[in-house]
């Protein structure tokens, strides 16, 4: 049965880009433990203006899990201790009363910090750029149904493609690598009649822009699956390898 | 302008809307066939900006700039990805008939008509349900991964309002597969250097600059960059404003925090109509509110009505005992359950449309039979569906929906049944435009959730989607080019202009405005306290009186916030608190807006409920000789009342009908 706790939040505050970083801890009595995580810095923040002190800044949208949107780092995991939940959907009864709970931003070189516990994503962004789609114009494709797949194809390429873009997997690696979140495009477009045509090629350019951005390289340490907030699992990685290396023959 | 539009007689008759003539399938073909065309090389000299990157946002970006114009993309979130539409999780119809089980484009038109009750234009709706197959043709050939049979092919779920099974999905992912799917489309086209994202920026104004005739055209957009709280100016020959809907109006509702009506408000000032402002979707299978501290509502998918049953207690005290926690909805036995959908409506049972079905669940509960603690709570029970199909079928089917729920509400749904009840989710009311998706205001294009056009007075399940990628992907890119082929002449105009200057000084001063109050209530306080009038008083029962209370409340509060409000911080750099302040100041208007609206509009249809017009049974009751008319306002000035102009509906192909899903 959901009650209340006291707890003690200490957060990472970042005035800029460039401002040294510190943590500062707060005091928050009587948190209702039905109350998602963000609800409850919701209520931090309530407290700081109404003191007309800073609030935190933090990314955040659809509070439901899907949008990718927040990124937090809880208690040393990215979204926090609950598996397969995004930081929105983590929940206050995951916490006891007394505790002090560490609340960072995504650590990576490639997301620089914009202010507090807000980064800047738009790495992602131009890995997709770069080649996470179907080279088609809109208009003058095929039936749907002219080509059939099979379902448990479709259903990998689903689970491949239920990626939310958050960052937590390159967050989560000691190396700072992207490679889930490359490998769930490149598995997912790869996996479909559709996107077979250009899955070498994909496979490349996107591999290439990640190293470009200053990602690190992947040591099979699995760190992002387990911390994926929607569970993509380690396969697709070795998918990526294989289309990586076929392009890397066709050269 | 308006006045020419409308030539003082306060009535939009078809002509001024665009609709071709023609019998109703040969519409949009013969649009298609006599509209002028932008020739290639002329495209490269036209600028377009595209607000919003939800799916009808991303889909025109990308459809647009691979047809080769220039294209300027805004979104108020770190990444295109992120929009709203991503949180659409049931599905989006089209009229394939996969599963030759009677569908064809007419009849998701006729159900499309008949579940806005009749209040929706009908050469929009046909050409809805004619593109709605080259969308998913479309989708697929992008690799979006929908649900397929066995047998290779797709498959197919039925939804709301619906007597066929027309809706496809991706899991409980939909609107997320699909807005990824536009996202790679629009990465595409960013990659190509086609496109010009611009990520953290909100659009504060619309410019608009008159032509050597005297009449005033959208030129471009004021927007301040989110991060750097620096106010920028650009440039377009045409603008699309594809923000999405105003349902956190509310404050709980099921959108996201940062969806907002200030795209909508802007252009309003400058004279786009806003049109039935009082049509707003109550959802009816929510997660219930849990605290005063909530931020937000969240939705379980429609499709759950497909295999779930909603019933609650038919006896007082077991309603009770389920309020005071001493018993849970298992322990009641079968005998004793009302599953009152199935009860007043045996033709569509679960299946009722949206609004007859949120109105049911209210009925209960204002009767005192809801099941939760609040007695605001009705059961969605699938151990029928456990028994008939198995565990892992339903798994496999909700699964993601199931664990949704489990975290949040902490009980398992698979032991004991959900508890949902209605939430205010989507906005039909928006801005008007004509069959070519242009507002009241030259070159301003208004597409998605953001114009009123398609689901009258109440939309289906599964509609949304279709319609957002509709406008996006197959109509504005055709219906623009009528607009761009005269303006083909037409150079790039400086931001330097005193037009854009003006804008931009209008802007600054309304935010120095709001740093200077320095009140003592938070802009989340007065929202909250918005968002109840608002589900009191203008929610999903209205009276005449209500909401002449509600006008009152809010002028209050209007005046509360512009004299109490503080803002912390500086408005020259990142500023969450000045973003919401800016969102809520349009907010209060909107309420208002509706408030007024729906105190016009002297009868119940789809999702405005008058309690004053039902019938003896309690179903919204029209009135088609007084109100059968698009109800569009106009704006006046700050102090003084918008100016009603209306568009009359002719059903020339349909016959009205009083809905009725009883048989």
């Amino acid at each position: 049965m959901d009650k209340y706790i006291n707890i003690k939040v200490k957060v990472w505050r970042q005035a800029g880009p460039k401002a040294q970083g510190h943590f500062e801890t707060y005091a928050l009595e009587h948190i209702f433990q039905g109350a998602s995580f963000l609800e409850m810095i919701d209520i931090l923040n309530e407290k700081l203006i109404s003191e007309h002190k800073d609030p935190i800044a933090f990314d955040h949208d659809c509070r439901e899990g899907i949008c990718g949107m927040c990124s937090m780092y809880v208690n040393g995991h990215p979204h926090g201790p609950d598996s397969a939940v995004t930081t929105c959907q983590l929940h206050m009864r995951k916490f006891n009363d007394g505790d002090t709970i560490t609340v960072e931003p995504w650590r990576s070189h490639a997301f620089p910090v914009i202010k507090d516990l807000m980064v800047d994503r738009q790495a992602y962004d131009k890995i997709m750029q770069a080649g996470g789609f179907v080279s088609v114009n809109t208009g003058g494709v095929p039936d749907a149904n002219a080509i059939p797949i099979p379902k448990p194809v479709a259903d990998e390429a689903m689970d491949a493609a239920s990626c939310i873009g958050c960052g937590a997997c390159a967050a989560a690696c000691k190396n700072g690598s992207a490679m889930l979140f490359v490998a769930a495009k490149v598995s997912q477009l790869a996996l479909l009649p559709q996107g077979k045509v250009e899955a070498a090629q994909r496979a490349k350019a996107m591999v290439n822009k990640m190293d470009e951005l200053g990602f690190g390289n992947c040591t099979n340490t699995g760190a992002c699956a387990a911390e994926c907030p929607k569970s993509v699992s380690l396969q697709h990685i070795a998918r990526l390898n294989r289309e990586f290396i076929c392009a890397k023959f066709k050269d | 302008m308006a006045e020419k539009n409308t030539q003082n007689t306060g009535i939009i008759t078809p002509e001024m809307a665009k609709i071709p003539a023609g019998p109703l399938e040969k519409k949009w073909t013969n649009y298609k066939d006599h509209q002028k065309l932008v020739n290639p090389a002329n495209k490269r000299r036209l600028d377009v900006i595209v607000v919003g990157t939800g799916l009808a946002g991303a889909s025109a970006a990308a459809s647009l700039a691979e047809m080769g114009f220039n294209v300027l993309n805004f979104c108020i979130q770190d990444s295109p990805r992120r929009a709203h539409s991503i949180a659409a999780q049931g599905g989006i119809n089209a009229a394939k008939n996969y599963q030759n089980d009677g569908d064809s484009i007419y009849r998701l038109f006729y159900d499309t008509i008949k579940g806005g009750d009749y209040r929706a234009r009908e050469a929009n709706v046909y050409r809805l349900a004619e593109v709605s197959n080259n969308i998913i043709d479309q989708c697929v050939a992008q690799g979006v991964p929908f649900a397929r049979e066995y047998g290779g092919l797709l498959d197919n779920r039925s939804f709301g309002g619906a007597q066929v099974s027309r809706t496809f999905y991706a899991k409980g992912q939909t609107g997320q597969q699909l807005l990824l799917g536009a996202y790679s489309a629009l990465s595409r086209q960013i990659g190509k250097g086609k496109v010009k994202m611009y990520n953290r920026h909100e659009m504060l104004d619309v410019v608009v600059i008159k032509d050597e005739d005297g009449e005033p055209r959208a030129r471009g957009i004021i927007a301040r960059n989110l991060v750097t709280g620096r106010i920028e100016r650009y440039f377009g020959h045409a603008v699309v404003v594809a923000t999405g809907g105003y349902g956190n109006t509310f404050f709980l509702s099921t959108n996201a925090m940062a969806s907002n009506g200030s795209a909508a408000m802007q252009m309003y000032r400058h004279g786009a109509y806003f049109a039935n402002p009082c049509y707003a979707q109550i959802h009816p299978t929510c997660i219930p509110k849990h605290g005063d501290f909530q931020s937000k509502l969240t939705l379980m998918s429609e499709s759950l009505r497909n295999d779930g049953r909603i019933w609650v207690p038919k006896k007082l005290e077991d309603a009770q005992k389920l309020q005071r926690g001493e018993i849970k909805g298992r322990d009641i036995p079968e005998e004793d359950r009302d599953y009152y959908l199935e009860r007043r409506y045996p033709a569509f049972g679960n299946l009722v449309p949206r609004d007859v079905a949120s109105r049911a669940a209210k009925e209960r509960c204002d009767k005192g039979f809801g099941v939760n603690n609040t007695g605001l709570a009705v059961f969605l029970d699938f151990s029928d569906a456990i028994k008939r199909l198995g565990k892992d079928v339903v798994e496999q089917k909700y699964g993601n929906l199931f664990q949704m729920y489990e975290k949040i509400v902490d009980e398992n749904p698979y032991e004991d049944p959900m508890m949902i009840f209605p939430a205010i989710h989507y906005t039909m009311g928006g801005i008007w435009v004509d069959y070519e998706l242009q507002t009241s205001v030259k070159g301003l294009f208004c597409i998605g959730e953001a114009n009123f056009s398609d689901h009258g007075a109440n939309r289906l399940g599964a509609s949304a989607l279709m319609q957002g990628l509709a406008d996006g992907y197959f109509v504005l890119p055709y219906t623009i080019q009528n607009y761009l082929s005269d303006q083909i002449g037409v150079p790039r105009m400086s931001v330097d202009l005193p037009e854009f200057a003006q804008a931009e000084k209008a802007i600054t001063d309304k935010i120095e405005k709001l740093m200077k109050i320095q009140g003592s209530r938070s802009v989340d306080s007065i929202h909250k306290e918005l968002g109840l009038v608002m589900w009191d008083f203008v929610g999903m029962g209205r009276t005449a009186e209500s909401l002449k209370e509600a006008l009152k409340k809010i002028d209050a509060i209007k005046k509360e916030f512009w004299t109490n409000v503080y803002i912390p911080g500086e408005a020259s750099s990142l500023n969450n608190e000045l973003e919401k302040a800016l969102r809520l100041a349009d907010f209060i208007e909107i309420g208002r807006l509706m408030a007024v609206d729906a105190l016009n509009r002297e009868e119940s249809c789809g999702g405005h409920f008058r309690e004053e017009f039902q019938t003896p049974e309690g179903e919204a009751l029209r009135q088609d000789d007084k109100f059968s008319y698009v109800a569009c306002w106009k704006y006046t000035g700050e102090d003084s009342e918008p100016e009603l102009i209306k568009e009359p509906l002719d059903y020339e192909f349909t016959e009205r009908k009083t809905r009725n899903y009883k048989n």
